[in-house]
């Protein structure tokens, strides 16, 4: 092997990651699964890591989820994102950060397209104009919330209240990564560390004293797919993939899978219960799953935040086997309150996986 | 088990470690022509059988080069011989047949 080789390689796959002034944008469906992470984020990021993070409640979707779902075409979808890029304008941004996968992956494939073909840029710039009468810049650094997490990951090891370090043997949690599709996928230049070797997530599972797994269905998809979930007859097709999944990182016994995209952490987590349901088989120890996280609560749980406040308790597999490992202090009776200790009814207890 | 109204799927992952290596050599000695089909399909297209059951020579080799079951297609194939007809390569499918059943049945 030659190493300069290598390093050059890799130096491709390395993305400039400003430390301050982000335009943040939200996710369509993350606050309805997991409805705490990107508060979470805002509230990491500017509170804790006293960073500038501006989000604007004029924003909308970016149409990734229907144009992936075939539903609207192409040139609609960027005047989707045309509007998104005044807004930042508007509001004094260049450097812009969405907290889904799939936006991430529709704003690459965009300005790539632009890049490649200007006259359709101008054509986007005209229907802009004649729609809402907005002009835009387009963003200068486009950056995924995963990546900013990963930029600033040795800043939250400083402040950190608990490890991914088992509490009882002092070795490190054991913990699958898992990337969303869309991130590097379509463009491996865009995210850290390419399609094949993206480091994203494991960058902060080892800066935050976790270990690794690696196992052979590693970068399979987690099974969501759109139309394979959205369509009740290719549900099979998209249990079937999880089930790969799971079957292929069993022996490697994970602690905690972490994910980087909206609909991973969902379908990782929810298709547990479906298997477990159909087959009668769990994959954590003692009957539990495996909990799935997504990054923003990996790094609240890290940072010592509550993990009622973190809203683990919306998760289908229970997440307390994680944190006694970890050792984070919890009130088993508060886990179905909310906001203002507000009753949020405890669920029924599925039969054939265990939920505390 | 609750019923969901989908279920898994069964895999389709092959594993070509569990091909029947000697089984299939022997099959190339007994018939050659099974090492020239280009899996044009043409026996399947002409099969009396397939419409109702699924049988073609072009899926039995496949079968028996990625280690599959072969034995629910050779039960379908009644030996009327119209895939010998049609073969481009001129394989001599029937007996092809004839001697997988010898070998795999």
């Amino acid at each position: 092997m030659i190493y300069e080789g290598k390093q050059k390689i890799w130096s491709d796959y390395q993305k400039e990651i400003p430390d301050d002034h982000w335009y943040y944008v939200r996710s369509c469906i993350r606050q309805n699964f997991f409805p705490a992470s990107e508060r979470m984020f805002t509230e990491i990021t500017r509170n804790v890591l006293g960073k500038d993070m501006y989000e604007t409640p004029f924003h909308t979707t970016c149409g990734g989820i229907a144009y992936h779902a075939d539903t609207i075409p192409q040139e609609t979808v960027m005047t989707i994102v045309a509007r998104q890029f005044a807004l930042m304008t508007e509001a004094g941004y260049e450097n812009y950060c969405p907290s889904c996968i799939t936006s991430f992956g529709n704003y690459a494939e965009i300005l790539e397209t632009w890049r490649e073909f200007p006259e359709l840029e101008a054509r986007i710039r005209e229907n802009l104009w004649k729609a809402c009468r907005r002009e835009f810049n387009k963003p200068k650094y486009l950056a995924h919330t995963s990546d900013l997490i990963y930029h600033w990951r040795e800043q939250i090891r400083e402040k950190a209240k608990h490890l991914l370090i088992n509490r009882e043997t002092g070795e490190p949690l054991r913990i699958v990564e898992h990337i969303g599709c869309h991130y590097a996928k379509m463009f491996p230049h865009k995210g850290v560390g390419g399609a094949e070797y993206p480091y994203v997530l494991a960058g902060m599972v080892e800066s935050w004293g976790g270990e690794v797994i690696d196992y052979p269905e590693r970068r399979h998809c987690c099974g969501y797919g759109f139309r394979q979930y959205h369509v009740k007859a290719n549900r099979g097709y998209s249990v079937s993939n999880t089930h790969k999944k799971f079957e292929s990182m069993e022996p490697f016994h994970p602690d905690a899978i972490i994910t980087n995209c909206p609909g991973c952490p969902y379908f990782l987590d929810r298709w547990q219960y479906v298997i477990a349901e159909q087959t009668g088989k769990t994959y954590g120890r003692n009957g539990y799953g495996i909990p799935v996280f997504t990054y923003e609560e990996l790094a609240g749980l890290v940072l010592g935040y509550d993990p009622w406040d973190l809203g683990l308790q919306l998760h289908q597999v229970a997440v307390e086997p994680l944190l006694d490992k970890m050792g984070v202090e919890y009130d088993p009776k508060a886990k179905y309150l909310g906001l203002n200790k507000e009753d949020l009814m405890k669920p029924e207890m599925p039969s054939s996986i265990k939920c505390c | 088990m609750t019923d969901f109204g989908f279920h898994l799927s069964k895999s389709s992952q092959l594993d070509l470690s569990r091909v029947d290596r000697e089984r299939l050599n022997r099959l190339y000695e007994l018939e050659p022509g099974a090492r020239i089909c280009m899996t044009c399909g043409s026996c399947g297209a002409t099969c009396m059988a397939a419409p109702y059951s699924g049988m073609s020579v072009r899926k039995m080799l496949l079968h028996i080069e990625r280690g599959l079951d072969v034995k629910p297609l050779l039960s379908k194939c009644m030996l009327c011989g119209k895939c010998t007809m049609v073969c481009p390569r001129g394989i001599n499918t029937r007996n092809l047949i004839l001697n997988v059943c010898k070998l795999y049945d």
